[in-house]
């Protein structure tokens, strides 16, 4: 919990929020059949008979898809049950062919765990009840067929992890912080593509409002929830919905509710009372997931680093500021493209500097992942060699970075061409500072008055003058020298 | 030479591998038999397919690649699934479905590559997703047991009972959830075993009750039976995640072993109230004969025999009612014509595809899932099914094998349990228990009860025990001419 009581109050009322995350794991082959995995293909090319539930048909565990559950309970700290039960939900629907799906329900895979974000400059932590394997279904076709439905088993036994958080985040802000901060963990340790356009992570939010200090309210669950921007609108809205029904007098009802990105709503789809009773049961067909200690120790061995210890190992190894270390490592491209400059150049501080500052700016203008840069590491790398030894100064260094990024080339030939090289003949420097210190009287004044900002109306000229060659820290030192002799 | 249809499985091995009769011809045989049948035991033929099979397993044998049993014909139950027959589970819900793939049990006897090269004649008749007793439960038609045709062949396999009694194949497959190998095998005087849950794999045979579901063979000798389930059993871990990484075994290998020693107990509550003075008699008949082969007899207790009654009929139909939702009319099976939207399409498919004994253990089934009384009823089901396990394990630390009666009664008359339910669920009183613990346990014929019936001893083994009971059987066997003789009705 964060220790600094910033007032998240709406209206005089606290947002209490829980997420239920649905991430789809990146297996070859579904969950309990061999039939493939990949999103796309022509209606039931993807589903053999058992994701048909054809008579005499039988679940098998996918070893991958518990794998990867492993994997997301190590990466927050999370219990991994030596022992868990999978579970059939009986209901009737046309796109979930056995009439039960096969989920975790009284003793999950994952127990516990947590996840850590910040949300501005303030550190917030997430409790998570439990993350559990089930089976997703098949997709209702209601739009090409003129009086009746079409359906589509493709997805039907994709292999699906919920991830379940405590009721601990107070605001849409901190709601997608946390489901950036979760996204980006299944998507370093690789047990999900991450895509939300395909489905592959989506997030249901459970809402209420109270005022402070009083019971949990009555929640409403907005249901699949596949971009950060709606997650955002559709609980800003829901929360002026409940808190404008409170006022109103109107109590809240348990319901479940869909966001509809086009007018920016939720509206009810079915309330309490409409609830099946899903006759849940051990599934006779499945023994109990036994995971042994040695199962986890392998997949913990074989793990990636995760974003959490490499930032501190950032910190650590390269001296960066916890800030720089944080950012560095919210892509795991971008973590990797700086440790690989980083020890190219010896310059870590200067790579964290480009790399968060310049290089991202320009990713993000082009919308291009690091993984695609066109300025390599080994271009960056050379380029900042050239800033520490002096040949270039920063600003030079930005026309060479725009020259590789836009051209491509060689940093040395970039450098020459352009005429880049940094002025380190003293005797012309000091020319062109004796010719702006003459020029510019007032600021020599009110410098040796003791305003020391009065400086920088001095460097720039300076800078300009030279045509950006000057070393800035020459230029400094000698300007101090002239202005204190 | 003996009519074909007189021989073992067994003999007839023998007699195809040394090629004095080939497949092709056996096969006609006891296709025109079956064809010529009229008990009801068969629900289809394709006899093209069947003598394909022989075909092929004539050219195995001709080849040197043959399976141990092959030539020989057989006959599933309906509830295996087969590419080259229809799958109908005895239910008008599955009318017409040809399955795309085969059984792992039915892979494992046919003539496929590994396969023992059995010729698979056509499919028996069953109560209707193997719920029953008597077989009146088929949607299709009723089974007449070869020896009274008045009387029910017993159930669920109760097309597979009649039609090895009545010599039409000399082995077919069944499946046991509650009893329904041993029952009707002790009802139509044949052999079966149902070997230790997770031995056979349940890949392709349609799913009553999941946890106690196991394929086994019945046919007239413990040998053949031995060598059937030699072939069926053995891991399918990539197809059930029930079945047992235990490797298949030869079963017949201690066939002839002494049963000098072997300690029998005679559970108390077998033999109480309830049991008919006839079956009684022969199956005391028959504990005589083992203490003059050696064996002694040692008095034991099940306490909880009677427990199983409704321990069985809460978690078998809870299970059901899950496994047959998938019946629903959306993608196979019956669909009805007439239907207004999707609820309408399900309860209409539902309503009509179903008999009347399936829709009641799908509603007792809900019933004891439900919100509320899941504690109550499942939950405490499961419980004294521990139990049972334990009072067996307890049992097993005096004797080697258990045995006693299969059924309280001689089979009984078509339609006189109809109309009553309950009293049919108690009749299965004696094969519940070993159900529930997942034990092997098999039928052997031990004579003839009321009105001449015949009665079958029942031997329960402790878990993998299966070639000690088969042996038991075999010695019996050996020592008596029951499983020898031939229902009047089979000519």
């Amino acid at each position: 919990m964060s220790t600094k009581q910033k007032s998240l109050l709406v209206q005089g009322y606290e947002v209490v929020i829980g997420f239920e995350t649905h991430a789809q794991l990146s297996t070859q082959s579904k969950i309990f059949s061999r039939a493939p995995t990949a999103f796309g293909a022509e209606p039931n090319t993807q589903a053999c008979a058992v994701d048909l539930a054809l008579p005499g048909t039988l679940p098998v565990m996918n070893k991958g898809a518990v794998e990867r559950a492993i994997e997301l309970g190590l990466a927050v700290g999370a219990h991994i049950a030596e022992q868990s039960i999978f579970a059939r939900k009986n209901y009737f629907y046309p796109d979930l062919p056995k009439g039960y799906q096969i989920s975790q329900f009284e003793i999950p895979v994952v127990q516990g765990g947590e996840v850590s974000f910040f949300v501005g400059d303030e550190k917030k932590t997430v409790r998570l009840v439990r993350a559990h394997l089930e089976e997703d279904a098949g997709k209702s076709l209601h739009e090409d067929f003129i009086g009746q439905s079409g359906i589509d088993l493709n997805r039907a036994g994709t292999p699906l992890l919920e991830i379940v958080t405590e009721p601990d985040i107070r605001s849409s802000d901190e709601a997608v912080a946390y489901a950036k901060e979760l996204h980006k963990i299944v998507t370093w340790i690789g047990i999900c593509d991450g895509n939300m356009q395909e489905g592959s992570f989506r997030c249901d939010a459970n809402v209420s409002v109270r005022k402070p200090g009083a019971e949990l309210g009555t929640r409403r669950e907005i249901k699949n929830l596949n971009s950060f921007k709606f997650i955002q609108q559709a609980i800003d809205f829901e929360v002026r919905w409940q808190i404008e029904q409170i006022e109103d007098g109107h109590a809240i009802q348990q319901a479940t509710v869909l966001f509809d990105p086009d007018t920016g709503e939720t509206r009810s789809m079915r309330t309490k009372e409409d609830a099946a009773d899903y006759r849940y049961f051990p599934d006779p067909d499945l023994p109990p997931l036994v995971i042994g200690r040695d199962w986890v120790a392998r997949v913990q061995s074989e793990m990636t680093e995760l974003p959490r210890v490499m930032a501190a190992r950032f910190v650590t190894d390269y001296g960066l500021p916890e800030y720089d270390a944080t950012t560095l490592t919210q892509s795991k491209a971008m973590a990797a493209y700086f440790e690989a400059a980083a020890k190219a150049c010896g310059q870590a501080k200067l790579v964290s500097n480009w790399v968060m500052g310049e290089m991202s700016r320009r990713l993000n203008a082009s919308e291009v992942g690091i993984e695609n840069a066109p300025v390599s590491v080994a271009q960056l790398a050379a380029m900042i060699g050239r800033i520490a030894d002096n040949t270039i100064s920063n600003s030079a260094a930005k026309q060479v970075f725009d020259a590789l990024w836009t051209e491509g080339g060689e940093v040395d030939a970039i450098i020459e061409a352009k005429g880049l090289k940094q002025m380190n003949d003293t005797g012309a420097l000091e020319a062109i500072i004796d010719e702006v210190l003459a020029a510019n009287p007032k600021n020599v004044e009110e410098f040796r008055a003791g305003n020391s900002k009065a400086l920088n109306g001095l460097v720039g000229p300076i800078m300009k003058a030279s045509k950006g060659k000057a070393n800035p820290a020459q230029v400094n030192e000698l300007l101090l020298k002239k202005l204190q002799a | 030479m003996t009519a074909l249809h007189d021989m073992t499985v067994a003999a007839l091995a023998n007699e195809l591998r040394a090629k004095k009769i080939s497949a092709a011809e056996v096969a006609q045989h006891f296709l025109a038999r079956s064809q010529a049948d009229t008990s009801g035991a068969f629900l289809s033929f394709n006899p093209e397919a069947t003598l394909a099979q022989a075909k092929e397993a004539d050219a195995q044998l001709a080849a040197g690649t043959a399976g141990p049993l092959a030539g020989v014909p057989m006959a599933h139950k309906d509830i295996f699934v087969t590419t080259d027959f229809p799958t109908t589970a005895g239910s008008k819900m599955l009318e017409g479905y040809r399955s795309p793939f085969d059984a792992t049990v039915v892979r494992k006897l046919g003539v496929q590559a590994g396969g023992a090269g059995m010729v698979n004649v056509g499919k028996l008749n069953c109560d209707e997703f193997a719920m029953g007793s008597s077989n009146e439960n088929s949607a299709y038609k009723p089974v007449t047991n070869p020896w009274d045709t008045s009387r029910v062949p017993g159930g669920s396999s109760g097309g597979s009972s009649a039609a090895v009694a009545a010599r039409l194949v000399p082995a077919a497959t069944g499946t046991d959830t509650g009893g329904s190998i041993r029952q009707p095998a002790s009802f139509c005087s044949i052999t079966g075993i149902k070997p230790t849950y997770g031995r056979a794999s349940r890949y392709g045979m349609i799913a009553y009750a999941s946890s106690l579901d196991q394929a086994g063979p019945m046919a007239r000798t413990a040998e053949d039976c031995a060598l059937m389930l030699s072939a069926m059993c053995g891991p399918d871990l990539d197809r059930d995640s029930t079945s047992l990484d235990v490797p298949a075994e030869n079963f017949a290998r201690d066939l002839n072993a002494s049963l000098d020693g072997l300690r029998i107990g005679i559970p108390k509550e077998f033999f109480g109230e309830g049991l008919a003075p006839g079956v009684r008699t022969a199956v005391d008949a028959a504990l005589k004969e083992y203490e003059k082969l050696g064996a002694k007899l040692v008095p034991i207790s099940l306490p909880r025999t009677e427990l199983s009654i409704p321990v069985y009929y809460i978690i078998a139909p809870a299970e059901a009612s899950s496994n047959l939702s998938r019946f629903d009319g959306v993608k196979f099976g019956h669909r009805t014509k007439d239907y207004t939207d999707l609820v309408s399409m399900y309860k209409r498919s539902r309503a009509e595809g179903f008999g009347e004994e399936v829709k009641r253990r799908i509603m007792t089934g809900a019933y004891v899932l439900s919100h509320g009384y899941y504690d109550a009823y499942y939950l405490q089901a499961q419980k004294i099914r521990r139990m049972i396990s334990d009072d067996f394990q307890q049992a097993f630390q005096v004797c080697d094998v258990i045995a006693g009666p299969v059924a309280p009664t001689v089979a009984w008359k078509l339609g006189e349990k109809t109309h009553d339910p309950v009293a049919n669920y108690l009749a299965d009183i004696f094969t519940l228990p070993a159900s529930l613990a997942g034990l092997p346990g098999m039928s052997v014929p031990a004579g003839f009860g009321e009105e001449g019936m015949p009665v079958g001893l029942q031997l329960i083994g402790n878990y993998f025990k299966e070639a000690q009971l088969l042996n038991a059987a075999h010695c019996l066997q050996q020592a008596t001419d029951f499983h020898l003789r031939q229902p009047g009705g089979a000519k």
